[in-house]
């Protein structure tokens, strides 16, 4: 298509960055190690991120075994069951959520989907994983002194979190908290990298509206945790100061049995504002960049534009904003004045009509799509599926009226797996074999992921979904043993023997996948550049896997929006990005079109 | 296809699950249906929008799938289905929300004629504490608490005198007349929560907090809480008891009031040496326990826990069982104890006697019973001298076969499960963490060598670890 003249700049603004010098690696060390490229940040992110997983993960199996097979195990005395539980929360959380779907798929994702040579800081961005990764080393540093990892709950409310009662609260909470600290001054550093990529390193006639939903996702996570994440920094400080020095910003006046209290006039409630203004924010942070990803996972494997793009966007930065006033609704029976229900209820149950429309907008998708039944499609509507009902029972908790009897029951525990554990992770395992020919040039194998799947698919329904009837009946959540509780039937016992059945399936699942994983480096079918065939511009790289600088010797340029799929007139049932208009093959009988 | 096949069983299951599965709301026993009614709505609208979506992506997928002939249509936006789709999911939204406020506005307006009852929590039961004839409570906070004064009532506040303490973690209520809880929390974050009264709130130390329902039907109630406090928090109940007012009044008039309680004062150590003679034949002159008796030493336990004891042998709270041989023996003579002023007296004097070591006879793994120690440390204190405050007594110097045969009691359930043993109800389910007689066997050989109150044990130490 060479003969064929075009002027780019018709269709392509300017870029707003020139081309930038790289730090290229001189050996392994830098190449592997200390390396500035975002690629192999990205890797080190998401395998330190699936390491930690994967403790919370066998964490989450012994509490399973407690609440199943009660007293089977002496390791498990109620002290250790709320460290489990409380390390489990946590780490998959922040450790492995955050951490992988930002700096695991922000990293991978940004520079190659935006057109970038690698991020807009390397330095900085290296910086970032190590930080990370002390930040990890911290917090497993828990587990291995003498009282053990603190067992106050992921929440750490105070004064619990730091009184006696509760495990941990010599040296485990210092260690949680600081953790904390350190991972939030990592993720600063990486965060401001990736917002000043995506607004400034984008490549020539990428506009914003011509972003992927990934990026989009992931961007504004980005931002809403650079505004959140600070709430969370200051009151882990104020609460390392309650604990060391000796103030009183958390800690009220208590009768202490063993005599004598230190503190005065703090405010328990203060604590829990400052932890769920970052805490709510933090949900959307794990939920954004999976609503993105998803949305390309859809488009592409159902060979068909995402329905209502602009929408999608919109609905995006409109969930991000509200997402920061509506925090006290995890407080509804937490003592703050009753009076706040009213508004955050209010602005609670608004947050669900972008919500919805996100998830009509991925159905619609589907409408009249031609659907390829891939691994990574699977996964797709099995996100689909567990979000829908993981959201729908967000319709009951955010309703403070309905929240009131249903609060601190398993009907929580089952709402919140579902809607940012199980649906985040069947994302991320949906990306994972979706980008993997990418990064590897490898496909995984097809077999072992649709077992993959449907274990985890159904396995984890099984989980979650009994969870919310037991917490109707009443069942609290947070509880070692249930003894002979009144008003919980006996038939409780049985439920919990089978989910914990259920879950260690689950589990062993995962270890199918990570055999996957390793196997398919070496043995997996060589994938090709575009196995997908997929328009956005990670897939148009010269080399696959992409070499340092990600695009050779010229950047791509941008010519239209990344949902080019199935367009009528043209030969090839998707135009990548950066394919010019002239360059388009069509159908010989078909007329001019599609280049919307 | 499969995919599509999946959705459908597990879309159709969920709902059949909704109506067969075996766990529902709890009888409702208080005024707040309105809640449940929400609660019915909201299942109505999702389990709709659930089903709705579900199907329509199952249709989807079946017609939709990719068979190699056709190709998908393309349409970027629809704004006018998009703009439909907003609009009646907003409407949808609008219909959740509405009744929810409108109940919630019920919620937070507490009837005028409504009477006030104080819930205190602390790490792990609950207190509550009554106005008194004067209809309001006396100043009190957590920094005026100590062992003779539990509910940190201030004494320069007159309103205090007649305030009607329930010390322990059983509340009865009237049926029918609206009632206030005002919480209040000693140490941590509590959650007083009474499942088929629906409301519940934290307990937050620093401040009070409230609720209010009216009790609509008489029966018992367990109450649970509901909030995170620490290691026993999953044993942290407490029993309310809705009655007919008549029989309401009746029993807080058997209450002390924090006046009477003040002027009561401890008992008398010397009325208490009479009644104490009767006890020497099985534990001994000095009270210091006799094996061959199978009756442990009394010597260092604290008075409360002494009085609670004896009032639960005399009730049948404890010794009811069979196969509680040894309580059964103690119930006639704690019955022998004319009244509460004997018992009082009795514990103060059981107090003054010298606590003299007793002789190790049980072997265990001391480095396991150690690791096991740390569920009781947080009620029984690292030393194992017992918190008052935690209700918990000395474990300490105490006689090791005694304590493991209450252990094994406890985890069998021979001791403990009586309703009004509310504190013995803890230890069984603690007693469970203990999963085989070699666990109660080591954490009593490690209790063994706590000393307690700085005082030497004299033997054995060293015959235990082999």
């Amino acid at each position: 298509m060479a003969e064929r003249e075009y002027d780019a700049s018709r269709y392509a603004p300017p870029a707003e960055v020139e081309e930038m010098e790289l730090p290229h690696a001189r050996g392994f060390i830098s190449k592997y190690v200390w390396s500035q490229d975002a690629k192999v940040i990205a890797i080190q992110y998401g395998l330190t991120a699936t390491a930690i997983g994967l403790v919370a993960l066998v964490l989450s199996l012994l509490m399973r075994l407690q609440l199943g097979f009660p007293n089977s195990l002496s390791l498990l005395d109620p002290g250790s069951y709320l460290q489990f539980m409380t390390m489990h929360g946590m780490i998959m959380v922040v450790y492995l959520l955050t951490a992988i779907f930002l700096g695991g798929f922000g990293n991978y994702l940004i520079p190659l989907m935006c057109g970038a040579r690698d991020m807009a800081f390397p330095y900085l961005n290296m910086l970032s994983y190590w930080v990370y990764l002390v930040s990890v080393l911290i917090l497993v540093a828990g587990f291995f002194v003498a009282d053990g990892s603190t067992g106050a709950g992921w929440t750490l409310y105070p004064p619990q979190a730091i009184s006696p009662g509760t495990p941990g609260i010599d040296a485990g909470i210092v260690l949680m908290l600081v953790s904390l600290a350190v991972f939030i001054v990592g993720f600063t550093m990486g965060g401001l990298n990736y917002v000043v990529t995506v607004l400034q390193a984008r490549t020539r006639g990428l506009t914003l509206m011509r972003l992927p939903l990934t990026i989009w996702g992931i961007f504004m996570a980005t931002v809403m945790a650079l505004l959140a994440f600070p709430a969370l920094f200051v009151a882990v400080l104020m609460m390392l100061m309650d604990r060391l020095v000796g103030t009183s910003f958390f800690m009220p006046e208590m009768f202490a049995a063993e005599g004598g209290t230190e503190h005065q006039g703090g405010s328990p409630l203060l604590f829990q504002h400052l932890f769920w203004f970052f805490g709510h924010p933090e949900v959307y942070i794990v939920a954004l960049p999976a609503f993105g990803i998803v949305s390309d996972l859809i488009a592409t494997h159902a060979r068909k534009n995402i329905f209502g793009y602009r929408m999608m966007v919109w609905a995006i930065i409109i969930i991000g904003a509200l997402s920061f006033v509506v925090w006290a609704h995890h407080m509804y029976v937490s003592g703050m004045s009753p009076y706040f229900g009213f508004l955050f209820a209010t602005t609670t149950l608004i947050i669900a009509v972008p919500t919805a429309i996100k998830v009509y907008n991925w159905v619609l998708t589907l409408w009249q799509g031609n659907i390829r039944f891939t691994v990574p499609m699977l996964f797709a509507i099995g996100f689909l599926f567990t979000f829908l009902n993981g959201g729908l029972s967000g319709l009951f908790l955010g309703n403070v009226t309905v929240d009131v009897p249903l609060s601190d029951t398993y009907f929580v525990v089952g709402h919140f797996h579902m809607v940012m554990a199980v649906a985040p992770i069947l994302v991320i395992f949906g990306a994972i074999y979706h980008w993997y020919p990418k990064i590897t040039g490898r496909l995984l194998d097809d077999t072992l992921g649709k077992i993959h799947f449907w274990v985890t698919f159904l396995g984890t329904y099984a989980i979650f979904y009994p969870m919310h009837f037991i917490g109707l009946e009443g069942v609290p959540r947070r509880y070692y043993a249930f003894g002979e509780t009144t008003f919980i039937s006996d038939s409780v016992q049985a439920l919990n023997a089978g989910i914990t059945v259920a879950a260690f399936i689950v589990a062993f699942a995962q270890l199918l996948f990570l055999f996957n994983l390793a196997w398919s480096l070496r043995h997996g079918r060589e994938s090709g550049p575009n196995p997908w065939q997929a328009t956005t511009l990670e897939w148009q790289t010269p080399h696959t896997p992409p070499r340092h600088g990600n695009f050779g010797e010229e950047l791509p340029v941008v010519y239209r929006w990344p949902y080019d799929y199935s367009v009528p007139g043209v030969k090839a049932d998707f135009i990548p990005q950066n394919v010019p208009p002239q360059a388009v093959e069509r159908e010989p009988d078909a007329g001019r079109g599609g280049d919307a | 296809m499969a995919i599509a096949i999946a959705l459908i069983l597990l879309a159709g299951g969920s709902i059949l699950f909704y109506f067969l599965s075996p766990w529902q709301l709890t009888p409702l026993a208080s005024n707040w249906g309105a809640i449940d009614q929400t609660i019915t709505i909201t299942f109505l609208v999702t389990g709709a929008v659930f089903l709705a979506v579900t199907l329509f992506m199952v249709v989807a997928l079946i017609r939709y799938r990719d068979r190699g002939q056709r190709r998908a249509h393309y349409e970027p936006e629809n704004k006018r289905l998009e703009l439909w789709l907003t609009g009646i999911t907003t409407v949808g939204i609008a219909a959740l929300l509405a009744p929810g406020l409108f109940v919630w506005g019920a919620f937070v307006s507490v009837p005028d004629d409504a009477h006030e009852v104080e819930v205190v929590g602390q790490q792990w039961h609950w207190s509550f504490r009554f106005p008194g004839e004067d209809g309001e409570f006396g100043r009190a906070r957590n920094g005026l608490m100590d062992e003779s004064n539990p509910y940190g009532i201030d004494p320069g506040d007159p309103r205090g005198e007649d305030d009607v303490l329930v010390n322990e973690p059983h509340l009865q209520l009237p049926v029918g007349r609206p009632v206030k809880m005002l919480l209040r929390s000693k140490d941590v974050l509590h959650n007083f929560k009474v499942a088929p009264f629906r409301a519940k709130m934290d307990a937050v130390p620093g401040q009070t907090t409230y609720f209010w329902f009216t009790p609509s039907r008489t029966g018992e109630f367990e109450a649970v809480c509901a909030e995170l406090c620490g290691i026993a928090h999953f044993a942290m109940r407490g029993r309310v008891e809705v009655v007919e007012p008549e029989r309401f009044d009746a029993w807080l008039a058997e209450q002390p009031t924090y006046g009477e309680l003040v002027e009561r004062g401890p008992g008398d150590p010397e009325a208490g040496q009479e009644h104490f003679a009767a006890c020497v034949a099985c534990h001994g002159p000095q009270g210091g326990g006799q094996q061959a008796t199978n009756a442990p030493r009394l010597a260092g336990l604290d008075a409360d826990y002494l009085k609670r004891q004896l009032r639960n042998f005399r009730s049948g709270a404890r010794g009811e069982q069979e196969a509680d041989r040894f309580g059964q023996q103690m119930r006639p003579f704690a019955q022998s104890l004319q009244d509460s002023q004997a018992i009082r007296d009795l514990a103060a004097h059981v107090e003054t006697l010298p606590v003299e070591p007793t002789r190790a006879t049980i072997v265990g793994d001391l480095r396991r019973g150690e690791v096991l120690y740390r569920s009781c440390a947080s009620c029984h204190g690292d030393d194992g001298t017992g918190r008052n405050a935690h209700k918990a007594p000395r474990l300490a110097g105490m006689d090791d076969w005694y304590l493991v045969r209450q252990l094994h009691h406890f985890r069998e359930g021979i001791r403990g499960r009586h309703p009004r043993d509310v504190y013995g109800n803890q230890m069984v389910d603690m007693a469970q963490v203990l999963v085989d007689d070699a666990a109660v066997r080591d954490v009593v050989a490690y209790i063994g060598t706590l000393a307690g109150d700085g005082e030497v044990l004299a033997s054995s130490n060293n015959d235990t670890e082999e």
